[in-house]
């Protein structure tokens, strides 16, 4: 018979339902949650309800953010000229905590893939578009899509609707190895791969 | 004593993000047919295996059986068909012929010609010389073949007749092509085995039986009109999704980047 209490069962559950975390791990957290001090525990149910309260998608670059514009569209300070493409909000810390770059971002929130009936019209490419049209001050997209079959086919499709627009497009150097994922890239090669970006 | 590691050439059909930043791949063997396995750590840009397991690559892999999954140790690439990633259409095409293939086949099933099949249409697609669209036809046709679904192109799938050269019609619920007689009677029949019958115009019958009956090498120098491709395309599609009973997803991205070249225009 199994006397799990329901309420322990229940996060195991949500926990295991998180991406990355097998059983074991769901087991592990809910344990550790109930040993810790029930201020940890408190702490982390409120920073969870805050997640759907405060939290807004930037209606410039389609970043999560506090605030809309988020944090990076409204930095004065930023070549505004300049808009790097990613994947996934992950995308632009990993390519923030490099110091290298100083324009702004666009976050697609996903890219094509066919096998999983991804299709440009799932992401934010619209958006950009319309960006694009509407900011004449930018010069220079970055496509800084994954090294991988997904990301490619995403760059080249970008290609295709960007080309006519007469703005220059570069993409990221091939420093980054391919079928890996940009959020696991260390910053040294992060770094060099924007320094070595290529115009396409 | 049970071997513990062992050794397979594989096409990468399908792969999927798997715990913390592992990937589960689909695969496709010569041996051993469709097959799982965990390529551990293939996310991270630091590991050495993740180039050799993207997707439609073709590669040499070590695995170590596992309690469920069959877990990657080495991969090495055989051929990336690097030329067919450089374009997006044909990235489309790869993405529909793996999942024709994936979809149409079982775990642990061997099937030797789909995938040798795979193996030189991969090669092929990458060759600006072929018309991908042309290609995609001729594959489906041999892939339909191999996996026993084979369409009849020579006799009234009903009576057994030969089919005259004159406008027929083709019933992907019956698996083949009809004469005018015997296609009339099915659709009216309330019980007809042909009541989603068509009809195939004389010059796609030609084209459908040309692409079944010949070597690509061959069948590869056939020009057509846009209008007697898409007929083709369209009464494969009907035959492919009835066996199926679904719709494949990469069909969507092939008809959005046909239509797509327009909307980037306007912007
Ligand atoms: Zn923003
Ligand atoms: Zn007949």
């Amino acid at each position: 018979m199994d006397t799990t209490p329901r309420a322990v069962t229940r996060l195991i559950e949500e926990f295991h339902r998180l991406p990355g975390v097998g059983p074991k791990t769901a087991q592990r957290l809910t344990f550790h949650l109930l040993r810790a001090p029930k201020e940890q525990a408190a702490a982390l149910a409120e920073a969870l309800a805050q997640l759907n309260d405060h939290i807004v998608t930037c209606s410039i670059c389609a970043n999560i953010a506090e605030e809309n514009p988020c944090a990076i569209c409204r930095d004065e300070a930023r070549d505004r000229s300049i808009v790097c493409v990613v994947e996934e909000p992950l995308d632009v810390l990993a390519i923030e905590r490099t110091r290298e770059y100083r324009g702004l971002y666009h976050v697609l929130h996903g890219a094509i893939s066919p096998v999983e009936g991804i299709g440009p019209e799932d992401l934010r490419v619209q958006e950009l578009l319309t960006r694009l049209e509407r900011d004449r001050g930018i010069q220079e997209i970055v496509l800084a899509t994954n090294p991988n079959l997904e990301g490619e086919a995403t760059a080249m499709y970008l290609e295709r609707l960007i080309k006519p627009l007469g703005i220059k497009l570069t993409r990221l150097a091939r420093g980054l190895p391919v079928g890996g994922d940009l959020e696991y890239a260390d910053e040294v090669t992060l770094t060099r791969a924007l320094e070595g970006r290529r115009e396409v | 004593m049970r071997e513990r590691l062992y050794r397979v050439e594989a096409i990468v059909l399908k792969r999927t993000d798997y715990g913390e930043a592992d990937r589960l791949l689909t695969l496709f063997t010569p041996d051993l047919g469709k097959m799982r396995a965990i390529a551990k750590g293939a996310r991270k840009p630091s590991s050495r295996k993740s180039g050799h397991v993207e997707l439609f690559t073709h590669t040499a892999l070590l695995l170590a059986k596992g309690r469920q999954l069959d877990i990657i140790t080495q991969a090495d690439t055989i051929d990336a068909f690097l030329p067919l990633r450089e374009n997006l259409e044909r990235v489309g095409y790869a993405y529909y012929l793996a999942e024709l293939v994936d979809r149409f086949s079982e775990e642990g099933t061997e099937n030797r010609a789909l995938y040798d099949l795979f193996l030189r249409a991969l090669n092929w697609l990458g060759d600006a010389v072929n018309n991908p669209a042309l290609l995609a036809r001729f594959f489906e046709l041999r892939l339909l073949q191999y996996v026993g679904y084979r369409p009849q192109l020579f006799k009234c799938i009903h009576c057994g007749k030969a089919i005259e050269p004159i406008e027929n019609y083709f019933s992907a619920e019956a698996g083949g092509i009809l004469d005018p007689d015997c296609a009339q009677t099915q659709r009216e029949h309330i019980a007809g085995h042909a009541r989603d019958a068509q009809i195939l115009s004389l010059t796609a019958l030609k084209v459908l039986r040309y692409l079944q009956t010949r070597e690509w090498e061959t069948a590869r120098g056939l020009r057509l009109t846009p209008e007697v491709l898409s007929e083709v395309e369209a009464l494969l599609q009907r035959f492919i999704t009835h066996h199926l009973e679904r719709n494949l997803k990469s069909v969507e991205f092939l008809r959005e980047l046909k239509a797509g070249a327009s909307v980037g225009r306007q912007a």
